[in-house]
């Protein structure tokens, strides 16, 4: 359905509906929300579990692209607790990111060309959560990634937007080629690219495939294990992990519902998701999962770090995500198969769930509050909590959300990966208890400087926003604070059974005192304009600055590709090509040309002449050839 | 059911005769349309009764054989036929040459020749393409060589007079090798105690294997150097660029492949032995090929140098599909054949266009064309997206179907090469990206071009039939893949009897 709203938009969206594409796109959207919900009660209430375990059913299934007798694209839906679950996730954010757009977007010139953008990659979204095929899953992911281009490059005319929209997929790009590296791989071994039989065949002990992939190895370590981390490499570079994460601050440079609906809560989480699929492949290989635990902590530490110091609202929010990501990673790596070390993975994609509805309503009302004041800059915001009473209260909610304040969505999803870093490695754990710390802190600092602080005087306010940009706020604030009650275990666990939620309000005394303490230093710093801020970063110096500059990652990978690629490898190699391959080429135009000069002394340099000359040499060669060989 | 070839040489030979007799521009190219379009609704036509052959169960190699003798002292046949590769072939170049000649609808400097010799190349194409005897096919390719000559003498620009003297040198120098392999084939080969030209004929009576290995390196050279082989591809971005576009057009999207064709059609399935033989330095050819053409794109700063440097990149993969010698790969040779012709095609016709209007293709000059331009600027998106392999447009489905073939081989040496391919589509990210980044988006740099008109109809035209195409493809490769399977099977199974 989204993709019969590109293609229509797309095509005649321009001349036809300028106007209306929003109501249709958000109509079609809808109805896309209705079936997904429906979809999601028949499976988990209806259908239920069969003998405590949820189904996996593959409902269609078409041979797309064969290549041989076992390997082949094909194309097909799976249907299995986490899939039906991001279903029901990416069409209600697409939809409220829909309806939200009719009042962000108005009087935008190209209105249908972004409704068509985003129906597209609601298309590739919906398309990669059911895949059936590793390949299909490649091809959708690479067409998100494309959408995902297109729209931060929406404001084409702005520099920086084409040159966050270009870095953005060429660093998902250079991910995605350790992804394709690793669907070869593990097809090869696994002797196919369908999950289900993939799975199969890997995990049983006693089967070929197994042998074949467990016993083989490169450098020391199983091939199963490199195309697990090849194929995490991919799933990093589009959740934005470390080291990969650099596109992501950049990609804020698109409108900012884009913002809300890709780089928070759908298309960022599609390497959790990855990770989530091909679990029972990555519970059998330790050090691949311990790579996406060490990943994932380093990206949830080092974003919160970074978040502390950034001033634009959507950079900070942006490594936010980023942070939250790394906990759903570090999450999911450190679970293991086994009734006590499941809870990694429960709590992975609960985290996921809860985050995207918070998450997205960050980033709608910094969409609102950016309409308003007409500036990313905090230092431009301050004391709009009387303008914009709506905005004010569902940004709180989704702070608190965020922050882990009970009884707020977000408590217990993080109450849950934390419980389960506790239970697997008490490093991990308490590293991310800092950051959950961290977490309360930067997004109160964001809260108190944007409702709070010192007023600031606002030109042309007329009013918050039309009721479709209130209404997905409060729809979302609803839900950032209802849905951490559904029992998320009962529906989603590593092997698809019904299993009992944790919750321990007893370990939960910890991080809720933690995230108590952040909102309270950011309060006594950021509720009122003070210098206190400026000491403090003082204070911690060059780390401060380090921060500041995000670690400097950015220059580094900057260096690399100006420097050593297009200096060391693509200036000689266009040089050689230029002077010495063709120069060869020439060389030997030339010196036939003078040969020719010689005998014949006369300068004809009609091209007659030397086809003669060329074909006479040819036939005299032919001619001593066959005498030889006879 | 029978359906004869012969239309499909006679259908451009009338078009160039009836273009002779006329004097204004318009009657030429309404003569010119009319049999591009005549040519195209043959060879859909010619594709139907395939598949209805097919279907009936004809296990035929060959379909709609003709076999006409055309001088019998050097048994000397006019011997055509086609399978799924060829059929392939042929829908490719009748497409092709539609839109060039869609988009050369407005020149007026000397139209009738112009339309001629344009026409004349898809005939010789379009008989290359369909001879099963390979003296029948060395002139066919003689006949797609020489036009280009003057079509880049005459319309070009830039150094036209080097680079059409450079191309045709170099082409013919190809056409010198392949010839030399011809009459040794055709000396070894006996028939009753008559050598033959028979590609059939000979192919069913296996080359000793000594002339197999003498022979090879001087076919597959000579084809590969219209593939634009690596070191021998130097002709590529001097030809493109100084072509009209048009000739650009047919130049990538048809004249390159004529080359991969030969490679695999008489290089690869009469010499099978000397294939596995070479297999590994044709591999490596192809990977430098690959890599270095990506690298040396990145480099490039006029639009038509970045997509000639990027076709060298792009026809390593067909070189690639046909070294590595699987049924997979060799099927994404060819796929990666109809794709890059299509590709390559539209991406010229934009250039073009481009061109036209602003009189400059230096990448520094331009910018922020979306604006004044948006259909010929999506139309260059999406030509870039085909180019950096983007699922769902033709691109990507070849060449993953060139990896994956690649990949079945088991050795160390074989994953590197399908590792740096793979690389390679990174690079080609990059440079895709930069190209389009600065061309299409951005402010507008020059304010003169503020005032530039869209695509008119002809070229709107040609534009959406070759991206309905590349589409068509990109989203359900199946029938493409399917018409070729029966022919690279063939050629496969050649390779395995020893």
């Amino acid at each position: 359905m989204p993709l019969c709203g590109f293609v229509v938009l797309g095509l005649f969206g321009k001349k036809y509906f300028s106007k209306s594409s929003g109501v249709i796109g958000s109509l079609l959207l809808l109805t896309c929300t209705l079936l997904a919900l429906y979809t999601s009660y028949n499976y988990f209430i209806v259908e239920g579990p069969i003998n405590g375990t949820y189904p996996t059913l593959t409902v269609f299934h078409i041979t797309w692209l064969s290549f041989s007798n076992n390997l082949s694209i094909d194309l097909g839906i799976l249907m299995d607790p986490i899939s039906v679950m991001m279903l029901v996730v990416v069409t209600f954010i697409s939809f409220m990111v829909h309806l939200f757009s009719i009042g962000y977007m108005k009087g935008e010139e190209r209105l249908a060309t972004y409704f068509s953008f985003l129906s597209l990659f609601t298309f590739s979204m919906l398309g990669l959560i059911i895949s059936s095929n590793l390949f299909q899953i490649y091809i959708f992911w690479e067409l998100v990634g494309v959408s995902s281009f297109l729209l931060i490059g929406f404001y084409f005319e702005k520099p920086a937007a084409v040159a966050a929209s270009k870095k953005a997929f060429v660093v998902t790009r250079f991910a995605d080629l350790g992804f394709l590296i690793g669907i070869l791989l593990l097809g090869y071994y696994g002797d196919s690219f369908e999950f289900s039989t993939l799975i199969r065949q890997l995990t049983d002990t006693q089967s070929l495939q197994f042998t074949a992939i467990t016993t083989a190895s490169f450098a020391g370590v199983s091939i199963l294990t490199w195309s697990l981390i090849l194929i995490f490499m991919g799933g990093a570079g589009k959740s934005a992990m470390f080291p990969l994460h650099i596109w992501l601050p950049d990609a804020m440079e698109g409108p900012t519902p884009v913002s809300a609906l890709i780089h928070a809560a759908t298309m960022v989480v599609a390497g959790v998701f990855l990770v989530a699929r091909l679990f029972p492949l990555f519970s059998i290989a330790e050090t691949a999962l311990n790579i996406v635990t060490f990943v994932g902590l380093i990206s949830a530490f080092l974003a919160a770090v970074i978040a502390c110091t950034q001033t634009d609202i959507k950079r900070v929010l942006a490594y936010s995500t980023m942070s939250q990501i790394g906990f759903m990673m570090f999450a999911i790596g450190s679970s293991n198969v086994g009734i006590e070390n499941s809870l990694g993975y429960t709590a992975s994609l609960f985290h996921l769930f809860t985050h995207a509805f918070f998450k997205s309503l960050l980033f709608l009302a910094a969409g609102a509050i950016i309409h308003i004041v007409h500036s990313n800059e905090m230092k431009d915001m301050g004391g709009l909590r009387k303008y914009m009473p709506i905005t004010h209260l569902t940004f709180l909610i989704a702070c608190l959300a965020i922050a882990g304040i009970p009884p707020f969505a977000g408590f217990f999803s993080k109450e849950e990966i934390l419980l389960a870093a506790y239970h697997s490695n008490k490093i991990v754990f308490f590293i991310a208890l800092i950051t959950s710390g961290l977490t309360a802190f930067y997004m109160f600092r964001l809260y108190f400087s944007i409702f709070w602080n010192k007023q600031k005087e606002l030109h042309h306010f007329h009013h918050e926003g039309t009721w479709t940009m209130k209404l997905p706020l409060v729809l979302l604030a609803t839900c950032s604070v209802l849905v951490g009650f559904i029992p998320f275990g009962k529906y989603i666990s590593f092997n698809n059974k019904v299993a009992a939620s944790h919750f321990d309000p007893i370990f939960s005394i910890a991080p809720v005192t933690i995230a108590v303490a952040g909102i309270l230093i950011a309060l006594w710093i950021y509720k009122n304009e003070s210098n206190k801020a400026k000491q403090l970063a003082v204070s911690f110096g060059s780390i401060y600055r380090a921060a500041y500059h995000k670690f400097y990652v950015d220059e580094l990978y900057l260096f690399i590709t100006e420097k050593i690629i297009f200096n060391l490898v693509g200036r000689p190699a266009a040089w050689i090509d230029k002077n010495i391959v063709d120069g060869m080429m020439n060389g030997i135009a030339n010196s036939t040309q003078n040969i020719s000069f010689l005998i014949r002394k006369v300068q004809s340099g009609k091209i007659q002449h030397y086809l003669l000359y060329f074909f006479a040499g040819i036939i005299s060669m032919l001619v001593v050839f066959i005498y030889l060989w006879k | 059911m029978e359906i004869s070839l012969l239309p499909l040489i006679l259908i451009p030979l009338f078009t160039v005769l009836a273009m002779l007799l006329p004097n204004s521009q318009k009657q030429i190219r309404t003569i010119a349309l009319l049999g591009s379009i005549a040519q195209l609704i043959f060879s859909i036509a010619l594709f139907y009764f395939y598949i209805v052959e097919r279907e009936a169960g004809n296990l035929a190699h060959f379909y709609f054989e003709n076999n006409i003798t055309w001088y019998a002292p050097l048994n000397i046949n006019f011997h055509i036929g086609v399978d799924g590769i060829s059929i392939a072939m042929i829908l490719l170049t009748a497409f092709v040459v539609l839109a060039g000649v869609l988009v050369s609808w407005n020149m007026e400097h000397r139209s009738k020749e112009f339309f001629f010799l344009l026409l004349l190349l898809s005939l010789g194409a379009y008989g290359f393409f369909i001879a099963l005897d390979l003296f029948t096919l060395f002139f066919f390719l003689e006949v797609a060589v020489i036009p280009k000559f003057l079509l880049i003498g005459i319309w070009g620009s830039g150094k036209k007079e080097y680079s059409a003297m450079k191309l045709v040198l170099m082409l013919m120098g190809g056409s010198a090798l392949v010839f030399v392999a011809f009459a040794g084939i055709y000396f070894d080969s006996n028939i009753n105690g008559t050598p033959t030209f028979d590609l059939v004929q000979i192919a069913s009576l296996n080359l000793p294997i000594a002339v197999q290995k003498l022979f090879f390196p001087f076919a597959f050279i000579g084809f590969g150097i219209f593939t634009a082989l690596f070191p021998f591809h130097t002709w590529v971005p001097d030809g493109h660029s100084s072509a009209p576009t048009a000739a650009s057009m047919f130049l990538a999207g048809i004249s390159m492949k004529l080359g991969g064709y030969g490679c695999l059609r008489v290089a690869t399935y009469l010499m099978p032995e000397a294939a596995k033989e070479y297999s590994t330095i044709i591999i490596v050819l192809a990977i430098i090929a690959i890599i270095y053409g990506a690298f040396a794109t990145m480099m490039q700063t006029d639009l038509k140098y970045i997509n000639a440097y990027s076709s060298v990149s792009h026809c390593g993969f067909v070189l690639l599909g046909i070294g590595i010698l699987t049924k997979t790969a060799i099927d994404g040779a060819v796929l990666q054949m109809v794709s890059h012709g299509l590709m390559t095609a539209l991406f010229f016709a934009v250039i073009g266009m481009i061109y036209d209007r602003t009189h400059s293709r230096q990448v520094a000059q331009l910018g922020g064309l979306l604006k004044v331009l948006p259909f010929i600027s999506t139309a260059f998106v999406i030509a870039g997206l085909c180019s950096l392999g983007l699922p769902g447009l033709s691109g990507f489905v070849a060449e993953v179907t060139v990896f994956v073939g690649a990949w079945e081989k088991v050795d160390l040496f074989y994953r590197i090469v399908t590792i740096l391919a793979c690389a390679s589509i990174v690079v080609t990210a990059v440079y895709i990206l930069r190209a389009t980044g600065s061309v299409i988006m951005g402010p507008l740099k020059n304010k003169e071009h503020a005032i530039l008109s869209d695509a008119s109809w002809n070229e709107r035209l040609a534009v959406i039939l070759l991206v309905t195409v590349i589409i068509a493809i990109g989203i359900s490769p199946f029938w493409l893949k399917d018409l070729l399977s029966p022919g690279t099977e063939i050629i496969i199974n050649k390779l395995l009897i020893k």
